[in-house]
């Protein structure tokens, strides 16, 4: 049905939803039907919208969020009413920890029933209040249009994230006039007045003084296509660059400025940076205790300027110099003709004295000893795929060693969840992150307990039949915690060895290709293969049971207080 | 430190609640919260008093921009306004010592609303500060309920508020 056909004419609530769904470009959604859908699902045939049935709402919240993080776009899932939108919490928070643009429609009771504890009513909108920027309930099909319309200017604006549609089930049945009208002018959607060119000056003053200075890059960097204006700053600044977990991928890793990542599990060198440092500039990052370590004794000699679109993010956990309150792009193009050329040639000495004491410790430089290690896994998984694929993580020590040894170029490349951490996320986001980018080569990196959370989703994958791999870091426990129990609980492995099943078996199940590795020396072939084959593929990684991901600062201990890998043979060796 | 924050809001389902969700879930300190109309129809009109010892005040106000339904904040701590608090009080007092009480009540522009044999319900409007002085001189009598509504405040002058 084409725009001059449907708009003003009566149609039902459900082809109303589809006939908004259509005008904000979205060409899939993600979801599982049930009684208080039906009627959208009825008319679904109608519209050039593909579906994509998941196997748990769960799935469905990460598809979506995947395919948002991956594309830039609005991701969109479906729920029923009752335990349908119940499941979909975890995944709904998660989108609102870490940012991301997703609409749920979820199917309510009839109106008449809202209230009654009626089969499969749960209070939608009251469940998911704090984990929303916003939600609605919606009793009548003429409310449906401006329902979704404000669903997806809110989830896009400024600070993106989860926007829920409740829609009773007689709203879906009955007709209403589709229009198709601007959203309300709401005072928190209009744009922010832009930054002050005071505050501007002052932030430049910080920076022409600044000796030592570090950049502190975060998903905002990724959100707000920030990337070119990074590089840009940074080298006319001559500023080296740590980044965020979730900041991965915002500047290229291979850069002479770019340090790596900050924080927990940071490399010591990024961390004492940081912490040597006497400007920090934060962009597009909200100082998350993971990145900051204990709050006392962080940067105690550095001013900082945050660069921010959030206001409420500023001098909410560390206190600033000058606070840059704008999308991150606009504000460093306004910032950067302001900054002058500069070097800072002993600054950069400095933390790369640091870097060579890293090597000495570092993993990589281990012998092979005929085990696996995850590490080398990661690292060849990198060389294999030259550094090009979408890696979409889950959450543990896997996610950790990804972070570390497969270097990102490109914003994107890296899907992961930073600030719910949820294990499960990885296999569902990567289906999203596939829909997104067809063309582009997706990599699962989960481990065999995040695995087990949402693995029914290898039916979707092959029921939509698409090219996906999944490396499983089997070590047999669920690693980080049991990592925390051997540093901080006395080696007292309260139930986290996990059995598990013969993943290779699972996925002949599914009638996926498998393998299992257990030799370094198979990394490289077995990946390369996986590439090659055109279909989805699982391989079974048998690493090393208990192996910790270092350097770790514990939590709540100084950015400086790293607990570091033994040096594993002669600095000179490695040097 | 208290401050005052005064907030025009969408009368919409559920704003209430998302205001004091958000309080809960950041552990913002709520002094005392009033809402009711404004001058205009869409609108309803908030008055938040919150203690911002442990966060604060411009990170509430940032917070409460946020939420998509608020409309404008203002924090009114140091601008010259009009607070009002307004009390009712039943204290315990014998026929024999209304006209006392009375008294009492009218030195803080007060008065007796309803009479009881054993009580009478005194009613005073004013800034916080004066209810806090009637209710302390009735104290000793024995307060047997009480209710506040919380401050309610307006901007003095012409600016309009909030
Ligand atoms: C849903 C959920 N439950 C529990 C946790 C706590 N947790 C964090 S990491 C972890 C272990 C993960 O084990 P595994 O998936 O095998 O990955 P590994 O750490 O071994 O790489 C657990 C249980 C979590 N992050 N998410």
């Amino acid at each position: 049905m084409n725009e001059r056909e449907s708009r003003g004419r009566s149609l039902t609530g459900a082809r109303i939803v589809w006939e908004c769904l259509l005008r904000e470009n979205v060409d899939v959604v993600f979801g599982y039907p049930g009684g208080c859908l039906l009627p959208i699902y009825d008319v679904m045939e109608e519209y050039p919208i593909h579906h994509v049935l998941v196997r748990h709402e769960q799935g469905a919240a990460h598809m979506a969020d995947g395919y948002a993080r991956a594309s830039g776009k609005v991701g969109v899932a479906f729920a029923t009413s009752g335990p349908g939108a119940t499941n979909l919490t975890t995944g709904i928070a998660n989108a609102m920890l870490d940012s991301v643009p997703v609409v749920f429609i979820t199917g309510q009771v009839a109106s008449h029933l809202i209230g009654s504890d009626a089969f499969q009513e749960t209070d939608v909108t009251g469940i998911t209040l704090p984990i929303t920027k916003h939600n609605r309930l919606v009793m009548r099909a003429e409310d449906i249009a401006p329902a979704l319309r404000e669903a997806f200017a809110i989830a896009r604006h400024g600070r993106p994230g989860p926007v829920l549609v409740d829609i009773c089930k007689d709203a879906q049945q009955k007709e209403a006039i589709f229009e198709w009208r601007d959203v309300p002018d709401y005072p928190s959607l209009r744009p922010r007045p832009g930054v002050s060119t005071a505050d501007l000056e002052r932030a430049a003053d910080l920076i022409r003084s600044a000796e030592r200075p570090v950049i502190l890059a975060g998903h905002g960097v990724i959100k707000s296509g920030a990337t070119r204006a990074l590089v840009a700053f940074a080298e006319r600044t001559g500023t080296p660059v740590a980044s965020t977990l979730l900041g991965l991928g915002g500047f290229p890793a291979s850069h002479p400025l770019s340090l790596g990542m900050m924080g927990m599990h940071g490399e010591a060198y990024v961390n004492q940076a940081i912490q040597n440092a006497d400007l920090l500039l934060a962009f597009g990052m909200r100082f998350d205790d993971r990145v900051t370590g204990n709050l006392k004794s962080y940067a105690p000699r550095a001013r900082k300027v945050h660069v921010e679109i959030d206001a409420a993010e500023i001098g909410k956990n560390v206190a600033v110099d000058v606070a840059l309150v704008g999308d991150l792009r606009v504000v460093l193009e306004a910032l950067s003709p302001l900054v002058s050329e500069k070097r800072h040639v002993e600054w950069l000495r400095r933390i790369d004295a640091g870097r060579a004491d890293t090597k000495g410790r570092d993993i990589l430089h281990q012998e092979d000893d005929g085990n696996l290690y995850a590490a080398h896994v990661l690292h060849d998984l990198w060389e294999a795929t030259k550094g090009e694929a979408i890696v979409v993580t889950d959450v543990g020590q896997h996610q950790m060693w990804e972070a570390q040894y497969y270097a990102h170029e490109t914003p994107r490349s890296l899907i992961t969840s930073g600030g719910l951490g949820t294990m499960g996320f990885a296999l569902p986001a990567a289906i999203g992150a596939k829909f997104a980018r067809p063309e582009a080569e997706v990599w699962v990196v989960v481990g065999d307990g995040g695995f087990q959370m949402t693995q029914a989703e290898l039916a979707t994958i092959q029921q939509e039949g698409i090219a996906i791999n999944i490396a499983i870091i089997n070590n047999g426990f669920l690693g980080m915690v049991r990592q925390w129990q051997e540093f901080f609980y006395e080696k007292r492995y309260a139930q986290t060895p996990m059995l598990s099943p013969d993943f290779v078996k699972l996925a002949d199940a599914y009638g996926m290709t498998a393998h299992r590795v257990t030799r370094r020396r198979d990394v490289i072939p077995v990946v390369r293969a996986a590439r090659k084959s055109g279909a989805a593929v699982l391989i079974d990684f048998r690493v090393v049971q208990e192996e910790a991901v270092f350097p770790m600062v514990p939590a709540g201990a100084a950015l400086d207080a790293m607990i570091r890998r033994p040096v594993l043979q002669d600095e000179e060796a490695v040097a | 430190m208290r401050h005052t924050l005064v907030a025009r809001v969408f009368d919409e389902p559920g704003v209430l609640n998302r205001v004091a969700s958000l309080f809960r879930r950041r552990a913002f300190n709520i002094e005392s919260l009033t809402v009711g109309q404004s001058e205009a129809k869409d609108y309803s009109r908030m008055t938040v008093v919150v203690d911002t010892a442990r966060v604060p005040a411009r990170l509430v106000e940032e917070s409460l921009r946020k939420l998509v339904p608020v409309a404008e904040v203002r924090d009114v701590t140091d601008l010259p306004t009009v607070d009002r608090d307004l009390a009712l009080i039943r204290v315990r007092c014998v026929p024999a010592d209304r006209a006392e009480v009375a008294q009492l009540a009218d030195i803080f522009r007060g008065r007796i609303v309803d009479v009881a044999p054993e009580s009478v319900i005194v009613e005073v409007t004013g800034d916080g500060a004066k209810v806090d002085g009637l209710v302390d001189l009735l104290r000793p009598r024995g307060i047997l309920e009480m209710v506040r509504t919380g401050k309610v405040a307006m901007l003095r002058g012409v600016t309009p508020a909030a």
